[in-house]
């Protein structure tokens, strides 16, 4: 069914404080919103731009701590600000359903999912639970779930997270609500797995004529699903317009800059000489944890100034490889060699020099910095550490560094990692591994934590060192889009098997091997088509999306 | 109904009149006093907090009205408390040991609280019992954070065998009871000052163990500890840099607590007559030996126990302050 | 094997396990204490032969190992040996008072438990309100108060102030059903505010730390009413803890039983105990020791085996 005229929900002037202390902060600073009948509106921006906050608002509500303080949320003409909290109740769930970013926390781990399901539709008196247990297998099946008729049967933590995503659009579709909010719903999921949710989702929707909010921060998602989109920056609206012609023709600088992010591509490098000693070989590595064996016979090299990232899916074994590298699992079997050196397996065995080679940069920088440490000490220690240098020299070293990482050194060597954003604490993480003047960094998921922009700046930063020192990189990551951006080889895993290694450019043209061609092509593309090509494609092949 | 008020305020007069005029003390003379105490100390803490707002300005000023009142009438409670320990020898009428007076005294000019037991004057005893039973309850505290720190710590950083070794004889230990295993260690060991430290201590130091690896714990995991391990760092470097700073908050908060458990503690072991015995003045004791003179419902027997009661619950507000300040961040 | 089944079973293999080490602590402890068993039970006039005697009676010449089997054995089938104070056996001297124990215990528990869950939970289900702030204060100034002071203070209140029960609970051994509870009420009133303050708080806790969780966020948002918000989505997750809770404190009632016991002069096996310190009757502060180990273990047994029980993700596995 196609967007009407009909006006489901117009919001104006919406203002929100969240509390902090004793103190209210407004955290959405004003927006208007409009949403016709069976529209799909895309809320896009980075962390902290107020997305959720604005679609928990839509349904009257706010969570703990934060409160609507100013202008109207109208649904089907009523003021939900205004309306008795009877009222909105009474809406909640039969007119406006919510699908939650983890089904795997929202639902209820004490109750079966038909019953979660038949809740709602009897407790607003659309169905009787006979009625709607019968509709449930038809939601199930039209939602692809496996065994539609036993799945509802189950308990939420007997069955998967992307099952669990698609049963939870099931039920928020259990009573025909005008409006459901999508709360980041794929966010969590892996790739090959996102796109099944996604395309369950938008034909469902489509199927009932339900208008729906989709909130997410990932741009190729929000190109899929939504008709228009609305981009929010820190809770002010920054720009609204149908989908197509957002993505073709962006106004506002900041829209430009989110839509310019993907085109970063570090130069290509020449092939390392064929008797050049790899600045890093794994060889026949495996590995385990008790008795699961992790990782099988895992080999490739990493030739000095060049940049290997390892692809693969939550659980095949990338991070894994990293820790054996590293030395904090010693393999089974094979051998890790840095710069044409044997290592020992276990860390504590290796000297404080073999130590200094290889450095690792995290995922996440909250946890990767001591929050009881100052720049000065964090960045400082590895450089008394490994280089013996003390007092002004060893100074001097942390403001080179602090330079070299495009932080201002008078303004940032005194501070704790809580005086820094996300991105000022990823610069530090790398001035640290930096320090110790190392000939081998591996880079664990660097950027998954980051926003776009954030995550460009600090794969530009990484190129220009790799640069200036020569370094080898070891990346790891799960988003294809940071692979084109940075690598020069590419080694897919899954399973704890290397599917596929190669130069990226043979990695990205066909053929390819199965699975690495079902990553590539899982991976969301700007072009709001592409997810009909894909499954059109698909199908044609014979594969289920 | 109009007689219950009545009747409620014929008492609190007759209470009131009680209080000023002196005469026999009665559980609502009691209860007069000990709510016209907190209401005093309520004041204060309240009046001490205006007094340093106004004195400051800025962030001090900001942070310093964050602060609650109960917080500072914990404080303020608990250095009362710190004082009356220390000038005790100042403070009182009496020497400790003073047994001029003739046993369970009225209250009177010379003996304010009046006697107890054996002569010794009531005040002079609460007095000096501040300074044994806290300071006793204090060196016990510690010691079972020094051991217990120190071992959780450990078993958290190295874990493996040493850790697995630990948690098991933890286990067992904390399996029973800990009045009822301190009766049963104290019968066999004797109930001299030292075993009462020791055994309490060691009883004690198994739940700070327990807080103590737990809390270093969710620490060790961090990717800042596995960077510094990573880098070659010894243990000491470990412990003392990366895990122990981090720790601190929950840790001085738990001191909070684990100091009022002790408290009580050797309160109860007191009263039951395997604390600190007589003439040493101890408050737990004190109830015990004076208990007689609550079958002739007089009340003053009740004062150390108040005592006890007040500087736990001070010490509670502070360190409710103090945790819900570590975990404020989150809501 | 279910895996409900196997947790259960080695819960409870842990629970025998842990006991078992218990009785050997506490042998191994009676076993430390300096100077000679017989000797100081006997008095200095006892003879050699006497002595002898007393010892083959007792088991003493016996090596410790065989002592403590055979007392363990004895002390399974409720024979704990014989009291050094004064020679009679001291299961005669539990008996009774281990009866009275359990039945002061179990009353307070009775009015304790129910009262202390319903107020904990309406204390988290209106957090912030004035009733949340009230219980507040009174919790915390109930926890810090020594359980003998709310003891005296309820004397003087209710036996002095009201004259509505006698000083001493002093029970007849042939007492009534009635008599029985009369005289265990006053110290019931006791625990249960001591016992009550703790699992008010513990409860509050556990209830909010559930709250917070996002599927009863989805629950909300699903527009189903408060009340089978808190009834269907709350409860059914929250049994666990609030078990959990309950066992904690019935094991805490076991410490304040021995205070409450002497305040009030009762007949139970706190009371015995403490004297049997005073008199350094090791015999039976090994037994009492035994028997408040053992009930504290069972509990948290029964508490460990009822939160597998409740369990969603263990009753039903994948």
């Amino acid at each position: 069914m196609a967007p009407t005229n009909e006006i489901l929900l117009r919001i104006r002037g919406l203002r929100i404080e969240g509390r902090a202390g004793h103190v209210w902060n407004e955290i959405v600073h004003g927006v208007d919103l409009d949403l016709h009948k069976g529209e799909v509106l895309g809320l896009i921006g980075e962390s902290g731009a107020g997305k959720s906050t604005i679609g928990l608002a839509a349904m009257g509500f706010t969570r703990d701590g934060c409160r609507i303080s100013g202008g109207s949320v109208e649904f089907d003409g009523v003021d939900l600000t205004k309306s008795s909290e009877g009222y909105r109740r009474q809406l909640r769930g039969k007119r406006i359903a919510y699908v939650a970013q983890s089904a795997a926390a929202s639902f209820n781990p004490a109750h079966k999912l038909i019953d979660q399901y038949t809740e709602m539709p009897v407790e607003h008196g659309v169905l009787t639970k006979r009625e709607a247990e019968q509709e449930a297998v038809t939601l199930y099946r039209q939602l692809q779930l496996p065994n539609p008729e036993e799945i509802g049967f189950r308990y939420p933590h007997q069955v998967s997270g992307g099952q669990l995503q698609r049963a939870m659009t099931a039920m928020a579709m259990s009573c025909h609500p005008d409006l459901i909010i999508f709360d980041e719903p794929t966010t969590a999921l892996d790739v090959t797995t996102q796109i099944e949710v996604l395309s369950a989702i938008r034909d469902a929707v489509a199927q009932y004529g339900t208008a729906a909010i989709y909130i997410t921060h990932d741009l190729a998602v929000v190109a899929q699903m939504a008709d228009r989109v609305l981009v929010l920056l820190k809770g002010d609206p920054v720009e609204e317009a149908p989908t197509r012609e957002m993505l073709s023709h962006p106004k506002e600088d900041y829209t430009k800059s989110l839509w310019a992010v993907r085109e970063f591509r570090t130069e290509p490098k020449p092939a390392p000489a064929p008797d050049a000693v790899p600045a890093v070989r794994v060889a026949n590595v495996t590995a385990a944890y008790g008795p699961i064996t992790v990782l099988r016979n895992v080999t490739f090299d990493i030739h000095t100034g060049r940049t290997v990232a390892v692809v693969g899916e939550s659980g095949s074994g990338k991070s894994t490889t990293a820790r054996c590298i590293t030395g904090l699992l010693p393999p089974v079997e094979g051998l890790i060699e840095i710069e044409g050196q044997v290592m020992p397996g276990d860390y504590r065995s290796r000297t404080k020099n073999q130590l200094r080679q290889a450095q690792m940069i995290y995922q996440m920088a909250d946890t990767a910095l001591n929050p009881r440490q100052r720049i000065r000490d964090i960045i400082g220690r590895p450089i008394e550490f490994y280089l013996g240098l003390k007092g002004k020299k060893k100074e001097e070293r942390i403001r080179a560094l602090l330079d070299e990482i495009e932080l201002e050194p008078d303004a940032y060597i005194d501070r704790l990692p809580s005086e820094l954003s996300g991105g000022q604490k990823q610069r530090i993480g790398i001035a640290r591994a930096l320090a110790a003047e190392p000939s081998f960094i591996i880079c664990d998921e660097v950027t998954s934590a980051l926003d776009q922009l954030v995550a460009e700046g600090i794969l530009r930063l990484l190129d220009k060192i790799q640069k200036e020192f020569n370094l080898a990189y070891m990346f790891i990551t799960h988003d294809l889009a940071t692979v084109r951006s940075i690598a020069d080889e590419v080694v897919v895993m899954k399973e704890g098997l290397v599917v596929e290694q190669g130069p990226k450019e043979e990695m990205f043209t066909p053929p390819h091997h199965a699975y690495t061609d079902l990553l590539l092509s899982s991976v969301p593309e700007m072009d709001p088509d592409w997810l009909d090509h894909l499954l059109e494609e698909r199908r044609a092949k014979g594969i289920s999306p | 109904m109009i007689e219950f008020f009545e009747n409620t305020w014929t008492n609190l007069t007759n209470i009131f009149n009680a209080m000023l005029e002196g005469g026999p003390i009665t559980l609502g003379v009691f209860l007069g006093y000990t709510f016209t105490i907190l209401l005093g100390m309520s004041v204060g803490a309240w009046i001490v907090k205006r007094a340093l707002l106004l004195a400051t300005s800025g962030r001090r000023r900001h942070n310093l009205g964050l602060i609650p009142v109960t917080a500072y009438f914990g404080m303020l409670t608990i250095a009362t408390y710190i004082f009356v320990a220390v000038f005790a020898d100042i403070l009182a009428p009496y020497p400790e040991t003073d047994t001029s007076g003739g046993s369970f005294e009225m209250w009177s000019a010379q003996h304010i609280l009046g006697t107890d037991n054996r002569g010794g004057d009531m005040l002079s005893r609460l007095i000096y019992g501040a300074r044994n039973t806290v300071g006793l309850a204090f060196v016990i505290t510690f010691l079972a954070f020094i051991i217990g720190g120190v071992l959780g710590l450990l078993a958290a950083t190295l874990g493996g065998f040493l850790d697995q070794a630990m948690s098991r004889v933890v286990d067992v230990l904390m399996s029973i009871p800990p009045l009822i295993f301190s009766l049963l260690l104290l019968t066999i060991f004797g109930t001299s000052v030292l075993n009462l430290i020791l055994v309490i201590a060691i009883l004690d130091s198994t739940r700070v163990y327990r807080l103590a690896r737990a809390v270093s714990m969710n620490v060790v995991v961090m990717d800042f500890v596995e960077a510094a391990r990573l880098r070659g760092e010894g243990l000491w470097w470990v412990i003392s840099r990366e895990i122990l700073p981090n720790i601190t908050a929950p840790l001085i908060a738990e001191f909070g607590l684990r100091f009022c458990f002790v408290f009580l503690t050797i309160s109860a072991l007191s009263f039951l007559g395997l604390g600190l015995q007589p003439p040493t003045a101890d408050w737990g004791s004190m109830v015990k030996e004076n208990a007689d003179l609550i079958n002739y419902a007089d009340p003053t027997p009740l004062l150390p126990a108040l005592a006890i009661a007040l500087l736990t619950v001070a010490v509670n507000f502070v360190v409710d302050w103090m945790l819900h300040r570590s975990s404020g961040l989150k809501d | 094997m279910p895996p409900v089944l196997r947790m259960i079973l080695q819960r409870l293999g842990l629970g025998l396990l842990t006991l078992f080490v218990v009785s050997i602590l506490i042998s191994v402890a009676i076993e430390l204490l300096p100077g000679d068993l017989a000797q100081q039970i006997l008095g200095q006039t006892a003879t050699p032969e006497n002595l002898a005697a007393f010892r083959k009676e007792v088991g003493l010449d016996q090596d410790p190992v065989t002592r403590y089997f055979t007392w363990l054995g004895g002390a399974i089938q409720g024979d704990f040996g014989v009291s050094m104070a004064s020679r009679r056996p001291i299961a005669d001297l539990i008996a009774n008072r281990l009866y009275n124990t359990l039945f002061l215990a179990l009353y307070a528990a009775a009015i304790a438990v129910p009262l202390a869950v319903t107020l904990g939970l309406l204390a988290a289900l209106y957090r912030n309100s004035l009733y949340d702030r009230a219980v507040n204060v009174f919790t915390l100034g109930s926890i810090s108060t020594p359980e003998f002071f709310v003891a005296y203070i309820l004397i003087l209140w209710l036996v002095h102030g009201a004259g509505l029960f006698g000083v001493l609970s002093t029970i007849p051994t042939d007492a009534t059903f009635g008599q029985q509870i009369e005289a265990t009420t006053l110290p019931a009133i006791t625990l249960t505010l001591v016992v009550t303050a703790h699992m008010m708080r513990m409860t509050r806790a556990a209830i909010i730390n559930l709250l917070a969780s996002p599927y009863i966020e989805m629950a909300r948002l699903k527009g189903i009413p408060r009340y089978k918000v808190i009834l269907r989505h709350a409860l059914p997750n929250a049994l666990a803890p609030i078990i959990n809770v309950i066992a904690i404190n019935l094991a805490y009632l076991i410490t304040g039983v021995v205070i409450v016991e002497q305040v009030f002069t009762y007949p139970g096996l706190g009371g015995l105990m403490v004297d049997s310190v005073s008199k350094q009757d090791a015999t039976v502060v090994q037994a009492c020791c035994l028997i408040f180990a053992s009930v504290y273990i069972l509990l948290n047994l029964i508490a460990d085996v009822l939160s597998i029980v409740t369990n969603p993700r263990l009753l039903h596995p994948k």
